[in-house]
């Protein structure tokens, strides 16, 4: 039973890693257009390149 | 539409200022953002279309469609307008509006919705961690092991029960001082009771503790509150943005000087000018000029009024061809647009406060939450002989199922559902309730102009002219701005007429055009000055020298009309069409639609009377109106729509707003809203049978945290599957 003293700090933490990345995704803005985002794959104008980022933009 | 946009950032004299000079050392120009709204895109080329296309566009540095809300947002220098975005879109085949940016770029709604989301997440993310350690205690930990896991559980849950269940807390607090019962206080009593025990039970080793059952419970109404608040915010944001469209201000003459004012500051007596194309900003008299008016968004009438010295102007006309110095009669209060207003405000008072089917199953279900749990804690209290911790766990076990988490999203799931259906058709749900009220219509109230019609005259008897007396009519109407004339001369030119060549054309405001061909006078106008017969409906009047003709116009159908109609029909409602306009203009569309009860010339007043009148004989009234003159009863109504191109007032009247140009999702929102009506009403039945199975279960004590945990998830998940089905 000691594995438990490793694991359950390791999950929790892991828990912590999955709600920080939920809350940065939710800051950068990435749940304001779901329908677009998927409909946006389909377009072929980045796929060589990424889009070039302009100054000023945030 | 507005074709007069204020723009701060375009007046040249803020670029003169100092303070602007420091900032133009960054930029040369201080870039605006533009915001549109774009209701007809719906997918991956639209995006591709009009990003593509307006980043070609002089000034435009990026424009962005973001296509959940149908919104575009363009970053250009100050110098390209929202008209020239506005005319490029049109090109590419886009109907777009232009909202207003300032209210819509961070507004308060947007916090409120990313703060819930972000409780939400730490809700769940603190589910499923407690939810591990807690399969591990219903797997058969025992002793110390189970001890530490609760432990470990109630230290997650504790900060996020303080955090995530903040809206039920504050809603609970708010609801108590008003001194009211609504789901808050229950829920915050459960959860809060719940969690207590747990760790009551935690500290003394005890065998069951409901953190998973807690954290659940607020995960599942988070996200039953979240949906319901972003069905509303989307509406809201978009009613703003739609009604942000017209400034009201007024062109002051005094002493010769012109002066923009808000119209506010007009009083009785001011003179100002209305140019043409623009609308007519208070009640007034004419002092000089000759113009013809369009009288449609208040009355209904399609045919323009003649207006010179001595007419008598109302706020909200529009002035067609000459410029016009109006001495004001009435301004603010006592204005005719106030007074309309005035209507519309008893209309609404009249109308008794709808009860949704939610709040009539809140109330209902409230007060049992903890009426039965203080029942079980006494009863088992009595029966084991004052045993505090068996009944108190009874107590929470029974609370936490009783808890409506599927009661929670039952209502906010199928709206959503709903809501997303309609506005993909082009509907926009401004009031929440509105979708349970369109379920219950029977009886449809059209208005004809602007409505079933577009509003804008078509020539339908071009067959019956010779080229020559088009190639006339053309170089004629091409000079003018009037709308019949436009008209005129756009059908002509899209069937290849081209214009023969014209000396000294000249407009004469109110009357119409005319100009020398050939040495002969040629004039496009009204009947009497030409020298023609008046006919009996809409039509301009062609003389080349002394011989006469008529071009007739019609009113272009709305797209979906006939559709509509019968849509409706085929439905089993009531079809009824109520206008402001001539009686034979309405009777040809009401046989051109089959619609059998049709009503001509009606006021503001005959129309509110005549939905009112229907609403007292028992019928559920869908009123579909644009005009001003149909405002009052828009708000009679139980309920009612208004297309996008409607003046604000009918817009702020009215429950949904159809945003595209089609009128035929109206028949198929009724069905939709028929079918969410009866979703929700499925969804109440299930949420309340899993009640009636668990509750006695609980409260004969065999009901352990496993059992709370999956009755709450199975019952929320059947109770969002079945809104999903939504067809």
């Amino acid at each position: 039973m000691e594995v438990l003293t490793i694991l359950i700090p390791v999950s929790l933490f892991l828990g912590l890693v999955g709600l920080a990345a939920f809350l940065w995704t939710l800051r950068k803005g990435m749940y304001d257009d779901p329908d677009g985002d998927s409909q946006r794959i389909l377009n072929a104008q980045y796929d060589d390149a990424p889009k070039p980022v302009k100054r000023g933009d945030s | 539409m507005s074709t007069v946009t204020y723009r701060p950032s375009a007046c040249p004299a803020c670029d003169a200022a100092p303070a602007a000079e420091a900032l133009a050392g960054r930029a040369a120009l201080p870039n605006a953002r533009l915001l549109l709204s774009v209701p007809e895109v719906h997918c991956a080329g639209c995006i591709a279309t009009i990003e593509r296309d307006l980043s070609r566009m002089e000034g435009v540095n990026s424009a962005r469609l973001n296509l959940t809300l149908k919104r575009l947002s363009v970053d250009a220098a100050a110098a390209v307008g929202v008209q020239d975005v506005i005319a490029r879109l049109d090109r590419l085949g886009y109907d777009a509006h232009e909202l207003d940016a300032g209210t819509l770029s961070m507004t308060e709604t947007d916090k409120q919705g990313r703060e819930l989301l972000m409780r939400l997440g730490v809700a769940g993310f603190a589910m499923m961690n407690i939810m591990l350690l807690s399969v591990a205690v219903w797997s058969g930990a025992e002793g110390a092991t189970r001890d530490m896991f609760h432990l470990i559980s109630a230290l997650i849950a504790i900060p996020t029960v303080a955090f995530s269940g903040q809206p039920f807390f504050r809603g609970a607090m708010k609801g108590l001082r008003a001194g009211r019962m609504d789901m808050d206080a229950p829920i915050s009593f459960a959860i809060i009771l719940t969690l207590i025990i747990s760790i009551y039970e935690t500290l003394q080793s005890g065998e069951h503790a409901y953190f998973e059952a807690v954290v659940m419970l607020i995960f599942f109404l988070l996200a039953g509150r979240y949906l319901d608040f972003r069905a509303r915010a989307v509406a809201r944001s978009a009613a703003q943005e739609l009604a942000a469209l017209e400034v009201p201000r007024a062109i002051r003459l005094a002493d010769g000087v012109e002066s923009t004012v808000s119209v506010a500051e007009l009083a009785v007596g001011d003179l100002v000018l209305v140019r043409p194309g623009g609308r007519v900003p208070v009640d007034g008299v004419v002092t000089a000029g000759k113009s013809e008016i369009d009288r449609s968004l208040l009355t209904g009438e399609t045919l323009p009024v003649y207006a010179a010295e001595g007419s008598a102007l109302s706020a909200g006309e529009v002035n067609l061809t000459g410029p016009l110095t109006v001495r004001v009669t009435a301004a603010g209060k006592d204005s005719s647009l106030h007074r309309m207003a005035d209507l519309v405000a008893n209309a609404e008072s009249a109308r008794t406060r709808y009860t949704t089917l939610a709040e009539r199953a809140a109330r209902a279900y409230a007060p049992t939450i903890p009426l039965l749990s203080i029942g079980a804690f006494i009863v088992w209290m009595y029966i084991s002989g004052g045993d505090l911790r068996l009944a108190v766990n009874i107590a929470a076990a029974t609370l936490i199922i009783t808890c409506p988490c599927a009661l929670g999203l039952a209502v906010p799931a199928v709206v959503t559902a709903a809501s997303g259906k309609l506005f993909r058709k082009g509907l926009l749900i401004k009031d929440g309730s509105a979708l349970e009220r369109l379920a219950e219509v029977d009886t449809v109230v059209f208005d004809k102009t602007g409505t079933l019609t577009m509003g804008t005259p078509v020539p339908v008897n071009l067959d019956d002219h010779t080229e020559t007396q088009m190639r006339v009519a053309l170089a004629l109407a091409a000079a003018s701005s009037h709308p019949l004339a436009q008209a005129l001369a756009q059908a002509l030119h899209d069937r290849g007429v081209s214009p023969v060549p014209l000396d000294a054309v000249q407009e004469v405001p109110g009357y119409g055009i005319e100009g020398d061909w050939n040495g002969a006078r040629v004039r496009l106008g009204r009947a009497a000055w030409v020298g023609a017969t008046p006919r009996e409906m809409t039509a301009a009047y062609l003389g080349i020298g002394t011989a006469c003709d008529a071009f007739t116009f019609t009113d272009a159908l709305r797209p979906g009309a006939e559709d509509v109609v019968k849509g409706l029909q085929a439905q089993g409602k009531a079809v009824l069409l109520v206008s402001g306009d001539v009686p034979g203009a309405v009777r040809d569309l009401a046989q051109r639609l089959g619609i059998a009860d049709w009503h001509a010339e009606a006021l503001p007043q005959d129309k509110a009377d005549r939905v009112a009148a229907l609403q007292d004989a028992g019928h559920k009234v869908l009123m579909v109106g644009d005009g001003l003159n149909d405002t009052v009863a828009l708000s009679a109504a139980h309920v009612s729509i208004s297309p996008a191109s409607a003046l604000d007032a009918a817009r702020a009247a009215s429950d949904m707003v159809l945003l595209g140009r089609d009128i035929a999702p109206i028949a198929d929102a009724i069905r939709i809203a028929g079918q969410s009506t009866r979703r929700i009403r499925e969804n109440f039945v299930q949420s309340g049978l899993y009640n009636i199975i668990f509750v006695p279960i609980a409260l004969l004590g065999f009901a352990t945290p496993l059992w709370a945990a999956a009755v709450m998830s199975i019952s929320s998940i059947t109770v969002t599957l079945n809104a999903l089905r939504l067809k």
